[in-house]
């Protein structure tokens, strides 16, 4: 068999062209990332140690004296409190009754933000006529609105409802019309260009290069419908709807300051985890994306 | 046979059978806003089915908004701007969804042309195949690297099936090495797929290796000074001696424009 690189010169540079690209990009890829274990423990030794601070000193200041026990218990009454509630079916009731609320409110509130968040970023005369009244809301008290909701609505769900609301929509709107606004031109361009427009560009470009900003104003929204929520139920308590924040005022009025601030330890949990869910939906679309996540 | 020769812009030759794949007649461009600068003064350019046309100028010179024009992204202020068919644009820098792996990226305009989830993926895995990318199919582009993106955008653009790619030089932010490797990537497959490619640069070496025909713009406005027939033998390398010297030519031209502007 005669070698004749000149007849084939084709097909020889076709496979040399492939090997040295795969070289290049078997070259260009580094190596793998590093284990999980390590990240874990250095993402919780700082809480553990901010709590086992944070209760030290709830200890020291009981230990001075400063106040009567009855008024401020100690961390190890609270707790042991919190340990028989825990046990008590009012207890869980309570919880679910006010993570109903919540839940119920913050799904409306997502939803109705969304639409009005995408209606403020897509129109020139609305953002003129509502956008800075969307921000300035945000900077109002929601205890503020309650006896107004009181009127309008009595002592009843709707009027926690409608605080909710006003309180939640605003920030999830406005996360969506920063999101929006952030979008790179060059994405808008790409998506043009490859056959998107109008609705289809905002499904398939748009939002989804929006949602980093989106699930931010998702996470301040439950916040402020948390809030919102809490205080809600300190001064609307109704009938056979035993609640967190019923509970709490209930506690104060009948001096049981253990119980009192092991509701507090409760709510303050349901919000941590509630927050850890979507700060973790947050980190898994910046990893996804390739934004480094720290910590 | 490694002889390049070059000729002046004559009006190109309107009797062949084909129809071009883009006309444009004495397309002027200004922009409103601050002092309306005039991007584009005047140019008429026909560009033949299948050929692969570069376009070289200094800053300045309306390459970019003449990619802008053909691709629909614009408008021209007067003259008009034909394209037969579709014309799939690809940027500088990759523009590649950050949320969407290589698979989908590559997918997202068969998806936009309606075409069902089974049939776009086995669509998308071949033009991934054709740029040797089919093993980074679920990677997301974060995970590749500046040359592979590239690829994927290529790919990306390939399945919008348009007839004529736009590129704004594409591979102007990458190395020298993978540069190269791409020239010779993009050459095989407009060979392959009969594509017809504008293709803007700012280097003339590159616009010399790629072209069959190079065309030099003056800056501001942009104006067509010059047209070179690239005749050397494909594949070609960004070292041959045809390219470098017809390169020499057109880098002379060049300075003698952008010096106009200092003078």
């Amino acid at each position: 068999m005669a070698l004749d690189l000149d007849s084939q010169p084709g097909v020889a540079r076709g496979t040399l062209q492939e090997n040295e690209i795969r070289g290049l990009d078997a070259l260009d890829l580094g190596s793998s990332a590093p284990p999980r274990a390590h990240a874990v423990w250095r993402a919780a030794w700082p809480k553990l140690a901010a709590l086992a601070i944070a209760l030290g000193s709830w200890q020291i200041v009981v230990v001075s004296g400063w106040r009567e026990s009855y008024v401020l218990p100690g961390p190890v009454p609270v707790f042991v409190e919190l340990g028989h509630r825990l046990v008590v079916q009012d207890f869980w009731e309570a919880v679910g009754i006010t993570m109903t609320r919540g839940v119920v409110g913050f799904v409306i509130a997502a939803a109705l933000g969304l639409v009005l968040g995408v209606l403020v970023a897509r129109s020139r005369i609305l953002r003129a006529a509502i956008g800075s009244l969307i921000t300035g809301l945000q900077t109002m008290p929601s205890i503020a609105w309650f006896p107004l909701a009181i009127l309008l609505f009595q002592l009843s769900e709707q009027a926690i409802l409608f605080v909710i609301l006003i309180g939640a929509v605003p920030s999830v709107a406005n996360g969506v019309i920063n999101g929006v606004d952030y979008v790179p031109s060059l994405l808008v361009r790409a998506g043009r260009n490859l056959g998107a427009s109008g609705l289809t560009l905002y499904r398939h470009v748009v939002l989804p290069a929006a949602l980093p900003s989106i699930v931010s104003g998702l996470k301040q929204g439950w916040a402020f419908a948390w809030r919102s929520l809490l205080a809600g139920e300190l001064l609307v308590s109704i009938a056979n709807r035993p609640s967190l924040g019923q509970y709490l005022n209930q506690s104060r009025e009948l001096g049981d300051t253990s119980y009192m601030i092991a509701l507090m330890i409760a709510i303050l949990t349901i919000g941590i985890a509630v927050d850890a869910v979507f700060s973790s939906i947050e980190g898994g679309i910046r990893r996804r994306r390739g934004v480094a996540v720290s910590g | 046979m490694t002889t390049a020769t070059s000729t002046i812009v004559q009006p190109v030759d309107r009797s062949s059978v084909d129809r071009p794949a883009v006309v444009l007649e004495r397309v002027t461009k200004r922009y409103t806003g601050n002092n309306g600068i005039l991007a584009l003064d005047g140019i008429s350019l026909t560009v033949r089915p299948g050929e692969f046309l570069t376009l070289v100028g200094a800053s300045g010179c309306g390459k970019s908004t003449l990619l802008n024009l053909v691709s629909g992204l614009d408008q021209p202020t007067s003259g008009s701007v034909e394209v037969n068919g579709r014309a799939a644009f690809m940027f500088q820098d990759h523009a590649l969804f950050p949320w969407l792996s290589a698979l989908d990226n590559v997918a997202t305009p068969l998806r936009l042309a309606g075409v069902g989830k089974k049939d776009r993926e086995a669509q998308a895995l071949d033009y991934l195949e054709a740029v040797h990318l089919a093993d980074f199919a679920h990677r997301r582009p974060h995970e590749l690297s500046g040359g592979m993106k590239q690829r994927v955008a290529i790919a990306r653009t390939l399945a919008t099936r348009a007839p004529v790619l736009l590129m704004d030089e594409p591979f102007g932010a990458l190395d020298a090495m993978t540069r190269d490797l791409l020239h010779d990537e993009l050459e095989s497959i407009w060979r392959e797929r009969n594509l017809t490619v504008l293709f803007v640069t700012h280097n003339v070496r590159e616009a010399v290796r790629l072209g069959d025909r190079v065309v030099l713009l003056s800056s501001r406005p942009g104006r067509v000074v010059a047209e070179y027939e690239v005749s050397s033998d494909r594949p070609r390398r960004i070292e041959d001696r045809a390219v470098a010297v017809l390169a020499g030519e057109i880098t002379d031209a060049l300075r003698k424009e952008v010096a106009r502007h200092g003078a």
